[in-house]
Protein backbone atom coordinates (compact mmCIF):
# COMPACT_ATOMS: atom_id res chain seq x y z
CA UNK A 1 0.00 0.00 0.00
CA UNK A 2 1.28 3.46 -0.82
CA UNK A 3 2.13 5.87 1.95
CA UNK A 4 -0.70 8.31 1.56
CA UNK A 5 -3.88 6.74 0.20
CA UNK A 6 -5.42 10.19 -0.26
CA UNK A 7 -2.96 11.41 -2.88
CA UNK A 8 -2.38 10.26 -6.46
CA UNK A 9 1.04 9.69 -8.06
CA UNK A 10 1.37 13.45 -8.73
CA UNK A 11 0.73 14.29 -5.08
CA UNK A 12 -2.75 15.63 -5.87
CA UNK A 13 -5.88 14.94 -3.85
CA UNK A 14 -7.46 11.69 -5.06
CA UNK A 15 -9.67 10.94 -2.05
CA UNK A 16 -10.45 12.98 1.03
CA UNK A 17 -10.28 10.56 3.95
CA UNK A 18 -8.73 12.56 6.76
CA UNK A 19 -7.09 15.93 7.37
CA UNK A 20 -4.33 14.05 9.14
CA UNK A 21 -1.55 13.42 6.67
CA UNK A 22 -2.58 16.08 4.16
CA UNK A 23 0.14 18.57 3.30
CA UNK A 24 -0.45 22.20 4.12
CA UNK A 25 -0.66 23.26 0.47
CA UNK A 26 -3.58 20.93 -0.18
CA UNK A 27 -5.49 22.29 2.81
CA UNK A 28 -4.82 25.82 1.53
CA UNK A 29 -5.86 24.82 -2.00
CA UNK A 30 -9.22 23.53 -0.69
CA UNK A 31 -9.83 26.68 1.39
CA UNK A 32 -8.84 28.96 -1.52
CA UNK A 33 -11.06 27.08 -3.94
CA UNK A 34 -14.03 27.34 -1.57
CA UNK A 35 -13.88 31.17 -1.69
CA UNK A 36 -15.27 31.58 -5.24
CA UNK A 37 -17.81 28.81 -4.56
CA UNK A 38 -19.06 30.76 -1.54
CA UNK A 39 -19.60 33.69 -3.91
CA UNK A 40 -22.13 31.72 -5.98
CA UNK A 41 -24.83 32.32 -3.38
CA UNK A 42 -25.11 35.92 -4.62
CA UNK A 43 -26.10 34.82 -8.12
CA UNK A 44 -29.40 34.23 -9.83
CA UNK A 45 -28.19 30.76 -10.94
CA UNK A 46 -26.34 29.09 -8.08
CA UNK A 47 -25.04 26.18 -10.13
CA UNK A 48 -21.85 25.78 -12.12
CA UNK A 49 -21.39 23.10 -14.80
CA UNK A 50 -18.16 21.51 -13.49
CA UNK A 51 -19.50 18.05 -12.60
CA UNK A 52 -22.16 17.82 -15.29
CA UNK A 53 -22.67 14.17 -16.20
CA UNK A 54 -20.91 12.89 -13.06
CA UNK A 55 -22.67 10.78 -10.44
CA UNK A 56 -22.22 11.35 -6.74
CA UNK A 57 -23.36 8.52 -4.48
CA UNK A 58 -24.15 9.54 -0.92
CA UNK A 59 -23.47 6.32 0.92
CA UNK A 60 -24.65 6.74 4.50
CA UNK A 61 -24.28 3.67 6.71
CA UNK A 62 -25.03 5.88 9.70
CA UNK A 63 -27.89 8.32 10.02
CA UNK A 64 -27.19 11.96 9.26
CA UNK A 65 -29.46 14.65 7.94
CA UNK A 66 -27.37 17.76 7.87
CA UNK A 67 -24.14 16.36 6.48
CA UNK A 68 -25.94 14.32 3.83
CA UNK A 69 -28.05 17.32 2.82
CA UNK A 70 -25.08 19.67 2.54
CA UNK A 71 -23.20 17.14 0.40
CA UNK A 72 -26.31 16.77 -1.75
CA UNK A 73 -26.66 20.53 -2.20
CA UNK A 74 -22.95 20.86 -2.95
CA UNK A 75 -23.08 18.13 -5.60
CA UNK A 76 -26.20 19.60 -7.18
CA UNK A 77 -24.65 23.06 -7.33
CA UNK A 78 -21.80 21.45 -9.26
CA UNK A 79 -24.43 20.00 -11.65
CA UNK A 80 -23.71 16.39 -10.66
CA UNK A 81 -26.42 13.78 -10.37
CA UNK A 82 -26.90 12.73 -6.76
CA UNK A 83 -28.04 9.35 -5.57
CA UNK A 84 -28.77 9.03 -1.86
CA UNK A 85 -28.46 5.64 -0.24
CA UNK A 86 -29.23 5.14 3.41
CA UNK A 87 -27.69 1.78 3.93
CA UNK A 88 -28.34 0.10 7.24
CA UNK A 89 -26.11 -2.89 7.85
CA UNK A 90 -25.93 -5.40 10.65
CA UNK A 91 -22.66 -5.24 12.53
CA UNK A 92 -21.61 -8.79 11.66
CA UNK A 93 -21.88 -8.48 7.90
CA UNK A 94 -20.46 -4.95 7.74
CA UNK A 95 -17.10 -5.63 6.12
CA UNK A 96 -18.29 -7.91 3.40
CA UNK A 97 -21.46 -6.10 2.41
CA UNK A 98 -19.67 -2.76 2.44
CA UNK A 99 -17.33 -3.78 -0.37
CA UNK A 100 -20.09 -5.59 -2.22
CA UNK A 101 -22.27 -2.50 -2.06
CA UNK A 102 -19.45 -0.39 -3.41
CA UNK A 103 -18.68 -2.85 -6.22
CA UNK A 104 -22.34 -2.74 -7.25
CA UNK A 105 -22.48 1.05 -7.24
CA UNK A 106 -19.24 1.18 -9.13
CA UNK A 107 -20.89 -0.97 -11.81
CA UNK A 108 -23.55 1.76 -12.02
CA UNK A 109 -20.86 4.29 -13.11
CA UNK A 110 -20.21 6.19 -9.93
CA UNK A 111 -17.68 9.02 -9.91
CA UNK A 112 -17.67 10.11 -6.28
CA UNK A 113 -18.62 8.16 -3.17
CA UNK A 114 -19.49 10.24 -0.13
CA UNK A 115 -19.24 7.78 2.76
CA UNK A 116 -20.47 8.02 6.34
CA UNK A 117 -19.82 4.91 8.40
CA UNK A 118 -19.93 3.98 12.07
CA UNK A 119 -16.64 2.13 11.85
CA UNK A 120 -13.35 4.01 11.79
CA UNK A 121 -11.46 3.30 8.60
CA UNK A 122 -14.39 2.20 6.43
CA UNK A 123 -13.76 4.95 3.82
CA UNK A 124 -10.12 3.79 3.58
CA UNK A 125 -11.31 0.30 2.81
CA UNK A 126 -13.52 1.65 0.03
CA UNK A 127 -10.80 3.92 -1.33
CA UNK A 128 -8.54 0.90 -1.76
CA UNK A 129 -11.26 -0.89 -3.69
CA UNK A 130 -12.42 1.75 -6.17
CA UNK A 131 -11.28 2.30 -9.76
CA UNK A 132 -8.80 5.05 -10.63
CA UNK A 133 -11.49 7.48 -11.84
CA UNK A 134 -13.59 7.03 -8.70
CA UNK A 135 -13.12 9.20 -5.65
CA UNK A 136 -14.02 8.70 -2.02
CA UNK A 137 -14.90 11.48 0.40
CA UNK A 138 -15.14 10.64 4.07
CA UNK A 139 -18.29 12.16 5.58
CA UNK A 140 -17.48 10.82 9.05
CA UNK A 141 -16.11 7.43 10.10
CA UNK A 142 -16.55 6.23 13.67
CA UNK A 143 -14.54 8.29 16.11
CA UNK A 144 -11.81 8.73 13.56
CA UNK A 145 -12.34 11.68 11.21
CA UNK A 146 -14.81 14.06 9.65
CA UNK A 147 -12.53 15.98 7.31
CA UNK A 148 -15.08 18.19 5.52
CA UNK A 149 -16.40 19.39 8.89
CA UNK A 150 -12.83 20.14 9.95
CA UNK A 151 -12.23 21.99 6.68
CA UNK A 152 -15.38 24.07 7.00
CA UNK A 153 -14.32 24.97 10.53
CA UNK A 154 -10.93 26.05 9.16
CA UNK A 155 -12.64 28.02 6.41
CA UNK A 156 -14.86 29.76 8.98
CA UNK A 157 -11.88 30.63 11.17
CA UNK A 158 -9.95 32.02 8.20
CA UNK A 159 -13.01 33.97 7.04
CA UNK A 160 -13.33 35.80 10.36
CA UNK A 161 -9.73 35.87 11.56
CA UNK A 162 -7.92 36.13 8.17
CA UNK A 163 -4.73 34.47 9.41
CA UNK A 164 -4.03 31.35 11.45
CA UNK A 165 -0.59 32.18 12.73
CA UNK A 166 -1.48 34.33 15.74
CA UNK A 167 -4.51 32.49 17.03
CA UNK A 168 -5.50 30.70 20.20
CA UNK A 169 -8.23 28.17 19.54
CA UNK A 170 -10.09 26.21 22.23
CA UNK A 171 -12.05 23.04 21.55
CA UNK A 172 -14.46 22.35 24.38
CA UNK A 173 -16.37 19.30 25.58
CA UNK A 174 -16.53 15.69 24.48
CA UNK A 175 -13.26 15.43 22.57
CA UNK A 176 -13.08 11.69 23.25
CA UNK A 177 -16.01 10.75 21.02
CA UNK A 178 -15.57 13.56 18.53
CA UNK A 179 -14.26 12.89 15.05
CA UNK A 180 -14.79 16.61 14.39
CA UNK A 181 -12.29 17.55 17.11
CA UNK A 182 -9.66 15.19 15.79
CA UNK A 183 -9.93 16.50 12.22
CA UNK A 184 -9.90 20.10 13.38
CA UNK A 185 -6.85 19.67 15.64
CA UNK A 186 -4.84 18.23 12.73
CA UNK A 187 -5.95 21.05 10.45
CA UNK A 188 -5.17 23.81 12.94
CA UNK A 189 -1.68 22.53 13.71
CA UNK A 190 -0.92 21.96 10.01
CA UNK A 191 -1.95 25.53 9.18
CA UNK A 192 0.27 26.97 11.90
CA UNK A 193 -2.09 27.87 14.76
CA UNK A 194 0.38 28.40 17.63
CA UNK A 195 -1.98 27.42 20.44
CA UNK A 196 -4.70 24.79 20.28
CA UNK A 197 -6.40 23.99 23.58
CA UNK A 198 -8.78 21.24 24.50
CA UNK A 199 -11.03 21.80 27.48
CA UNK A 200 -13.08 19.07 29.11
CA UNK A 201 -13.36 16.59 31.97
CA UNK A 202 -10.65 13.94 32.09
CA UNK A 203 -13.24 11.27 31.21
CA UNK A 204 -14.09 12.97 27.90
CA UNK A 205 -10.55 13.65 26.71
CA UNK A 206 -8.67 10.92 24.88
CA UNK A 207 -5.64 9.51 26.67
CA UNK A 208 -2.46 11.11 25.34
CA UNK A 209 -4.32 13.93 23.57
CA UNK A 210 -1.28 16.15 24.31
CA UNK A 211 0.63 14.22 21.67
CA UNK A 212 -1.54 15.93 19.01
CA UNK A 213 0.10 19.22 19.95
CA UNK A 214 -2.63 20.65 22.16
CA UNK A 215 -2.71 22.13 25.65
CA UNK A 216 -5.12 20.41 28.00
CA UNK A 217 -7.39 22.25 30.42
CA UNK A 218 -9.96 20.81 32.79
CA UNK A 219 -11.17 24.18 34.00
CA UNK A 220 -13.16 26.16 31.47
CA UNK A 221 -12.40 29.55 32.98
CA UNK A 222 -8.64 29.20 32.68
CA UNK A 223 -8.91 27.43 29.32
CA UNK A 224 -11.02 30.11 27.65
CA UNK A 225 -8.78 32.98 28.72
CA UNK A 226 -7.76 35.14 25.72
CA UNK A 227 -9.05 32.70 23.10
CA UNK A 228 -9.78 33.96 19.57
CA UNK A 229 -11.92 30.99 18.63
CA UNK A 230 -14.10 28.75 20.80
CA UNK A 231 -15.30 25.50 19.24
CA UNK A 232 -18.03 23.79 21.24
CA UNK A 233 -18.60 20.09 20.67
CA UNK A 234 -21.89 18.28 20.88
CA UNK A 235 -22.39 16.16 23.99
CA UNK A 236 -24.02 13.02 22.74
CA UNK A 237 -27.11 12.07 24.72
CA UNK A 238 -26.05 8.49 25.16
CA UNK A 239 -22.95 9.65 27.07
CA UNK A 240 -24.82 11.84 29.51
CA UNK A 241 -26.05 9.34 32.03
CA UNK A 242 -23.31 6.77 31.67
CA UNK A 243 -20.22 6.35 33.76
CA UNK A 244 -18.46 9.24 32.03
CA UNK A 245 -20.69 12.01 33.31
CA UNK A 246 -23.00 12.54 36.26
CA UNK A 247 -25.70 14.48 34.37
CA UNK A 248 -26.34 17.00 31.62
CA UNK A 249 -27.02 19.69 34.23
CA UNK A 250 -23.72 18.98 35.93
CA UNK A 251 -21.91 19.12 32.58
CA UNK A 252 -23.51 22.45 31.70
CA UNK A 253 -22.47 23.91 35.03
CA UNK A 254 -18.80 23.13 34.40
CA UNK A 255 -18.39 23.03 30.63
CA UNK A 256 -21.47 24.71 29.14
CA UNK A 257 -20.60 27.93 27.32
CA UNK A 258 -22.39 30.85 28.95
CA UNK A 259 -22.00 34.57 28.34
CA UNK A 260 -19.97 35.07 31.51
CA UNK A 261 -17.52 32.28 30.64
CA UNK A 262 -17.22 33.58 27.08
CA UNK A 263 -16.34 37.02 28.49
CA UNK A 264 -12.95 35.53 29.47
CA UNK A 265 -12.08 35.00 25.80
CA UNK A 266 -11.00 37.89 23.57
CA UNK A 267 -13.71 40.54 22.99
CA UNK A 268 -13.88 39.63 19.29
CA UNK A 269 -13.84 35.86 19.84
CA UNK A 270 -16.01 33.72 17.59
CA UNK A 271 -18.06 30.76 18.81
CA UNK A 272 -18.46 27.72 16.59
CA UNK A 273 -20.40 24.47 16.89
CA UNK A 274 -20.55 21.62 14.38
CA UNK A 275 -24.22 20.98 15.17
CA UNK A 276 -26.66 19.70 16.04
CA UNK A 277 -26.39 21.58 19.31
CA UNK A 278 -27.92 20.81 22.67
CA UNK A 279 -28.98 24.14 24.09
CA UNK A 280 -28.54 24.19 27.84
CA UNK A 281 -26.11 21.25 27.75
CA UNK A 282 -22.93 22.39 26.02
CA UNK A 283 -24.05 25.89 25.04
CA UNK A 284 -26.42 28.48 26.45
CA UNK A 285 -29.04 29.88 24.08
CA UNK A 286 -27.88 33.44 24.70
CA UNK A 287 -24.44 32.48 23.34
CA UNK A 288 -25.71 30.28 20.50
CA UNK A 289 -27.84 33.17 19.23
CA UNK A 290 -25.48 35.93 20.39
CA UNK A 291 -23.17 38.28 18.51
CA UNK A 292 -20.10 36.00 18.81
CA UNK A 293 -21.86 33.01 17.27
CA UNK A 294 -20.92 32.02 13.70
CA UNK A 295 -22.74 28.69 13.89
CA UNK A 296 -25.12 29.36 10.98
CA UNK A 297 -22.45 30.83 8.67
CA UNK A 298 -20.54 27.57 9.30
CA UNK A 299 -23.38 25.66 7.65
CA UNK A 300 -23.36 27.97 4.62
CA UNK A 301 -19.57 27.78 4.27
CA UNK A 302 -19.84 24.00 4.55
CA UNK A 303 -21.55 23.83 1.17
CA UNK A 304 -18.80 25.84 -0.51
CA UNK A 305 -16.08 23.73 1.13
CA UNK A 306 -17.73 20.49 -0.01
CA UNK A 307 -18.04 21.89 -3.54
CA UNK A 308 -14.33 22.68 -3.45
CA UNK A 309 -13.41 19.17 -2.28
CA UNK A 310 -15.61 17.44 -4.86
CA UNK A 311 -14.41 19.59 -7.75
CA UNK A 312 -10.75 19.14 -6.79
CA UNK A 313 -10.86 15.33 -6.42
CA UNK A 314 -13.01 14.79 -9.51
CA UNK A 315 -10.56 16.83 -11.58
CA UNK A 316 -7.50 14.86 -10.41
CA UNK B 1 7.67 36.76 -36.48
CA UNK B 2 6.12 40.21 -36.18
CA UNK B 3 7.31 42.69 -33.60
CA UNK B 4 5.41 42.60 -30.30
CA UNK B 5 3.39 45.81 -29.98
CA UNK B 6 3.68 48.07 -26.93
CA UNK B 7 0.64 47.58 -24.71
CA UNK B 8 0.85 51.14 -23.40
CA UNK B 9 0.51 52.48 -26.96
CA UNK B 10 -2.38 50.15 -27.82
CA UNK B 11 -4.29 51.18 -24.70
CA UNK B 12 -5.21 54.79 -25.71
CA UNK B 13 -6.16 53.51 -29.18
CA UNK B 14 -8.63 51.09 -27.59
CA UNK B 15 -9.98 53.81 -25.30
CA UNK B 16 -10.65 56.12 -28.25
CA UNK B 17 -12.43 53.35 -30.15
CA UNK B 18 -14.54 52.35 -27.14
CA UNK B 19 -15.42 55.92 -26.12
CA UNK B 20 -17.32 56.49 -29.35
CA UNK B 21 -19.53 53.47 -28.58
CA UNK B 22 -20.37 53.90 -24.90
CA UNK B 23 -24.12 53.86 -24.21
CA UNK B 24 -26.03 54.30 -20.94
CA UNK B 25 -26.45 50.51 -20.69
CA UNK B 26 -22.74 49.75 -21.23
CA UNK B 27 -20.90 47.91 -18.44
CA UNK B 28 -17.49 46.24 -18.31
CA UNK B 29 -16.23 42.86 -17.09
CA UNK B 30 -12.54 41.91 -17.07
CA UNK B 31 -11.36 38.29 -17.22
CA UNK B 32 -8.69 37.18 -14.74
CA UNK B 33 -5.79 37.71 -14.79
CA UNK B 34 -4.58 39.72 -17.80
CA UNK B 35 -8.04 40.88 -18.87
CA UNK B 36 -8.71 42.17 -15.38
CA UNK B 37 -5.50 44.25 -15.49
CA UNK B 38 -6.48 45.69 -18.86
CA UNK B 39 -10.06 46.38 -17.72
CA UNK B 40 -8.78 48.13 -14.58
CA UNK B 41 -6.93 50.56 -16.86
CA UNK B 42 -9.75 51.01 -19.41
CA UNK B 43 -12.66 51.33 -17.01
CA UNK B 44 -11.82 54.68 -15.33
CA UNK B 45 -11.13 56.28 -18.72
CA UNK B 46 -14.56 55.48 -20.15
CA UNK B 47 -16.89 57.08 -17.60
CA UNK B 48 -19.03 54.00 -17.10
CA UNK B 49 -21.62 54.44 -14.36
CA UNK B 50 -21.23 50.98 -12.80
CA UNK B 51 -18.14 49.64 -11.08
CA UNK B 52 -15.98 47.17 -12.97
CA UNK B 53 -16.94 43.48 -12.88
CA UNK B 54 -14.25 40.80 -12.57
CA UNK B 55 -14.62 37.20 -13.69
CA UNK B 56 -12.67 33.97 -13.27
CA UNK B 57 -14.00 31.34 -15.67
CA UNK B 58 -12.38 28.40 -13.81
CA UNK B 59 -15.74 26.73 -13.13
CA UNK B 60 -16.81 26.99 -16.79
CA UNK B 61 -13.67 25.85 -18.60
CA UNK B 62 -14.03 23.00 -21.10
CA UNK B 63 -10.71 21.39 -20.17
CA UNK B 64 -11.68 20.44 -16.60
CA UNK B 65 -11.84 16.75 -17.53
CA UNK B 66 -8.25 16.91 -18.87
CA UNK B 67 -6.66 19.48 -16.58
CA UNK B 68 -8.73 19.38 -13.40
CA UNK B 69 -9.50 22.54 -11.52
CA UNK B 70 -6.81 25.21 -11.61
CA UNK B 71 -5.30 26.26 -8.31
CA UNK B 72 -6.52 29.34 -6.51
CA UNK B 73 -9.49 30.35 -8.66
CA UNK B 74 -10.63 33.91 -7.99
CA UNK B 75 -14.09 34.92 -6.96
CA UNK B 76 -16.18 36.35 -9.80
CA UNK B 77 -17.66 39.68 -8.74
CA UNK B 78 -20.21 41.43 -10.92
CA UNK B 79 -21.42 44.46 -8.95
CA UNK B 80 -24.34 45.29 -11.29
CA UNK B 81 -27.39 43.58 -12.74
CA UNK B 82 -26.40 41.97 -16.05
CA UNK B 83 -29.99 41.86 -17.32
CA UNK B 84 -30.46 44.06 -20.40
CA UNK B 85 -26.93 45.50 -20.28
CA UNK B 86 -24.46 46.00 -23.12
CA UNK B 87 -21.45 44.13 -21.80
CA UNK B 88 -17.87 44.84 -22.78
CA UNK B 89 -15.99 41.63 -22.02
CA UNK B 90 -12.27 42.38 -21.68
CA UNK B 91 -9.40 39.93 -22.10
CA UNK B 92 -5.73 40.44 -22.79
CA UNK B 93 -5.14 37.99 -25.65
CA UNK B 94 -7.63 36.28 -27.96
CA UNK B 95 -6.41 32.85 -29.07
CA UNK B 96 -8.55 29.69 -29.24
CA UNK B 97 -11.74 31.44 -28.10
CA UNK B 98 -12.35 28.88 -25.35
CA UNK B 99 -11.96 31.33 -22.47
CA UNK B 100 -14.47 33.68 -24.09
CA UNK B 101 -16.91 30.80 -24.60
CA UNK B 102 -16.60 29.94 -20.90
CA UNK B 103 -17.03 33.61 -19.93
CA UNK B 104 -20.23 33.93 -21.98
CA UNK B 105 -21.67 30.83 -20.33
CA UNK B 106 -20.84 32.17 -16.88
CA UNK B 107 -22.25 35.60 -17.71
CA UNK B 108 -25.62 34.10 -18.66
CA UNK B 109 -25.87 32.56 -15.18
CA UNK B 110 -26.04 36.14 -13.90
CA UNK B 111 -28.78 37.26 -16.29
CA UNK B 112 -29.54 37.97 -19.93
CA UNK B 113 -27.43 40.82 -21.29
CA UNK B 114 -28.68 42.84 -24.27
CA UNK B 115 -25.35 42.33 -26.00
CA UNK B 116 -21.79 41.19 -25.38
CA UNK B 117 -18.80 42.70 -27.19
CA UNK B 118 -15.27 41.41 -26.85
CA UNK B 119 -12.38 43.79 -26.19
CA UNK B 120 -8.82 42.44 -26.44
CA UNK B 121 -5.39 43.97 -26.49
CA UNK B 122 -4.07 41.43 -29.00
CA UNK B 123 -5.44 38.77 -31.34
CA UNK B 124 -2.96 36.00 -32.14
CA UNK B 125 -5.28 33.98 -34.42
CA UNK B 126 -5.57 30.20 -33.95
CA UNK B 127 -9.30 30.21 -33.23
CA UNK B 128 -10.96 26.87 -32.41
CA UNK B 129 -14.42 28.38 -31.93
CA UNK B 130 -16.49 30.87 -33.97
CA UNK B 131 -15.58 33.86 -31.81
CA UNK B 132 -14.19 37.25 -32.81
CA UNK B 133 -13.20 40.48 -31.09
CA UNK B 134 -15.21 43.65 -31.75
CA UNK B 135 -12.41 45.81 -30.35
CA UNK B 136 -8.83 44.67 -30.90
CA UNK B 137 -5.61 46.56 -30.19
CA UNK B 138 -3.39 44.60 -32.61
CA UNK B 139 -2.98 41.39 -34.56
CA UNK B 140 0.14 39.56 -33.39
CA UNK B 141 1.75 36.57 -35.04
CA UNK B 142 2.91 34.02 -32.47
CA UNK B 143 4.68 30.77 -33.28
CA UNK B 144 3.09 27.46 -32.33
CA UNK B 145 4.13 26.34 -28.85
CA UNK B 146 4.68 29.91 -27.72
CA UNK B 147 2.42 31.92 -25.52
CA UNK B 148 1.53 35.61 -25.76
CA UNK B 149 0.61 37.08 -22.43
CA UNK B 150 0.18 40.35 -20.63
CA UNK B 151 2.55 41.30 -17.83
CA UNK B 152 2.13 44.02 -15.26
CA UNK B 153 4.98 45.71 -13.42
CA UNK B 154 4.79 46.83 -9.79
CA UNK B 155 4.07 50.39 -11.02
CA UNK B 156 1.11 49.11 -13.06
CA UNK B 157 2.74 49.36 -16.51
CA UNK B 158 1.40 46.76 -18.96
CA UNK B 159 3.43 44.91 -21.57
CA UNK B 160 2.88 42.02 -23.96
CA UNK B 161 5.44 39.26 -23.86
CA UNK B 162 6.04 36.02 -25.70
CA UNK B 163 7.17 33.03 -23.68
CA UNK B 164 7.39 29.29 -24.16
CA UNK B 165 4.07 27.57 -23.34
CA UNK B 166 4.35 25.06 -20.48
Amino acid sequence: MQNNPQLNANGELQHLLSIEGLPRQILVQILDTAVPFAGLTEREVKKVPLLRGKSVFNLFFEASTRTRTTFEIAAKRLSADVINLNVAVSSQSKGESLLDTVANLSAMQADIFVVRHGSSGAPYLIARQVKPHEHVINAGDGRHAHPTQGLLDLYTIRHYKKDFTGLTVAIVGDVLHSRVARSLIHGLTTLGVPEVRVIGPQTLLPAGVESLGVRVFHDMRTGLKDCDVVVMLRLQHERMNGALLPSAQEFFKHYGLTADKLALAKPDAIVMHPGPMNRGVEIDSSVADGPHSVILPQVTFGIAVRMAVMSIVAGN
Amino acid sequence: MSKIPDAEILLPKLVAELKARIAPATAMIGLYTGGAWLAERLHPLLGLKDPLGLMDVAFYRDDYAQQGLKHDPKRTKIPFDVEGREILLVDDVLYTGRTVRAAMNELFDYGRPKSISLVVLADRGGRQLPIGAQYCGAQVEVAEGMRLRLKRTASGKLSLEIERAE
